[in-house]
């Protein structure tokens, strides 16, 4: 028996492993960013054809919550110099779309499926027939006009609200809360389901015009 | 009363031979969720705040476009840019720029490109709305203004 088989065998020192790891988590740490990919998501109007006459649809005023900012960052709202908050502009945007001033058939529809909480906030604030019929299709229209000069925080806010408007009333309509509405994933089968019934007859219809 | 022995004999040390295996769990989570930054972006990036924000479903849909005022000021002047890769580009170059981007995609997929604008809140409607004008002849209709969350006041 030679004598080096009695030897143990050599051990790598292992004892600075976690401070190796720790330089390199820390250089990750600093070269990296987490990406944010959240934001607000708008679908622009298609191109016009050019070999497509204009259609001339007409949409009463009615029809049209219009939204102004000129390049002060100043809002004028369904005609009217508006100082507000986001929150309140975002309140009469949801009233103008729950208005029901004159539903039709499919208005009437609706009207029923909404639960009795947005029906008393329908008979309380809506009703009024010079805002929107019903929030069907080209009925209730959310536009927002900006000027060149108007700041791009403002057009955010605005849009915000809009959409939080929007939100709201699906969230409501199928009883969640509006930040559990935003976290909806669509490719479960039963948070879909809440999804379409919240959307179901009332379309996003948000229009950003163009600035002069 | 000596409910609780004061010595058991036992070994006080904390072993810390597991804590390499932390380390390295902690530097492969960060390895694998964190994206190296692709561009060095050229325009100050100061991002606005919205509450009603939606996440992108798929991100190999998504281009992005830089807008601000340039970082190099005596260079390139302090009027708003447009951004895309590495460089400034005119508002009439967004067009090529999309269309560079679609090719990348299958051709099942070109219609559903999502443009990202990430856009400085000092920066005003005026190009914003250029860039929205030169994405609709594009053919670029998902637009996502990337905005971070705003937390509640109250």
């Amino acid at each position: 028996m030679s004598r080096g088989k009695n030897k143990k065998p050599p051990e790598v020192n292992s004892g600075s492993m976690a401070d190796i790891a720790f330089l390199l988590l820390i250089f990750f740490l600093v070269t990296t960013t987490i990406a944010n990919d959240k934001g607000l998501l708008l679908r622009l109007p298609p191109p016009p054809d050019p070999n497509q006459e204009q259609l001339d649809i007409k949409i009463p005023d009615r029809a049209i919550f219009t939204i102004l900012a000129n390049s002060k960052d100043q809002l004028l709202v369904e005609g009217e110099p508006f100082d507000g908050t986001m929150d309140e502009l975002k309140d009469e945007v949801k009233k103008f779309i729950l208005n029901f001033g004159n539903p039709t058939t499919e208005g009437v529809r609706i009207y029923n499926t909404l639960p009795s909480k947005m029906k008393a906030f329908v008979t309380a604030n809506g009703r009024n027939p010079e805002s929107s019929d019903d929030p069907t299709n080209l009925k209730a229209i959310v536009s927002f006009k900006s000027a060149r000069g108007t700041s791009y925080d403002l057009y955010i806010g605005a849009l915000d609200a809009m959409n939080a408007a929007y939100n709201e009333i699906y969230a409501e309509r199928v009883g969640i809360t509006a930040e559990e509405w935003l976290t909806l994933d669509r490719d479960s089968d039963l948070q879909r389901d809440l999804y379409e019934r919240g959307r179901d007859g009332i379309p996003r219809a948000i229009s950003i015009a163009e600035p002069d | 009363m000596s409910k609780f022995k004061k010595s058991s004999g036992t070994s006080q040390e904390i072993p810390t031979a597991a804590l390499p295996d932390i380390i390295f769990m902690l530097l492969f989570f960060f390895m694998v969720t964190t994206v190296m930054r692709e561009t060095d972006i050229l325009v100050n990036q100061k991002i606005p705040k919205a509450t009603q924000l939606t996440k992108i479903e798929r991100k190999s849909l998504v281009s992005y476009i830089y807008v601000g005022e340039p970082k190099n000021v005596i260079l390139f002047g302090s009027e708003p840019k447009i951004q895309v890769n590495d460089v400034f580009i005119t508002k009439e170059d967004v067009i090529g720029f999309v269309n560079t981007e679609k090719d990348k995609l299958d051709e099942v997929e070109r219609d559903q490109i999502t443009m990202s604008l990430k856009v400085d809140v000092e920066v005003k409607m005026g190009i914003v709305s250029d860039i929205q004008q030169e994405l609709r002849k594009a053919n670029a209709l998902k637009v996502l203004y990337t905005t971070m969350r705003r937390i509640a006041e109250d």
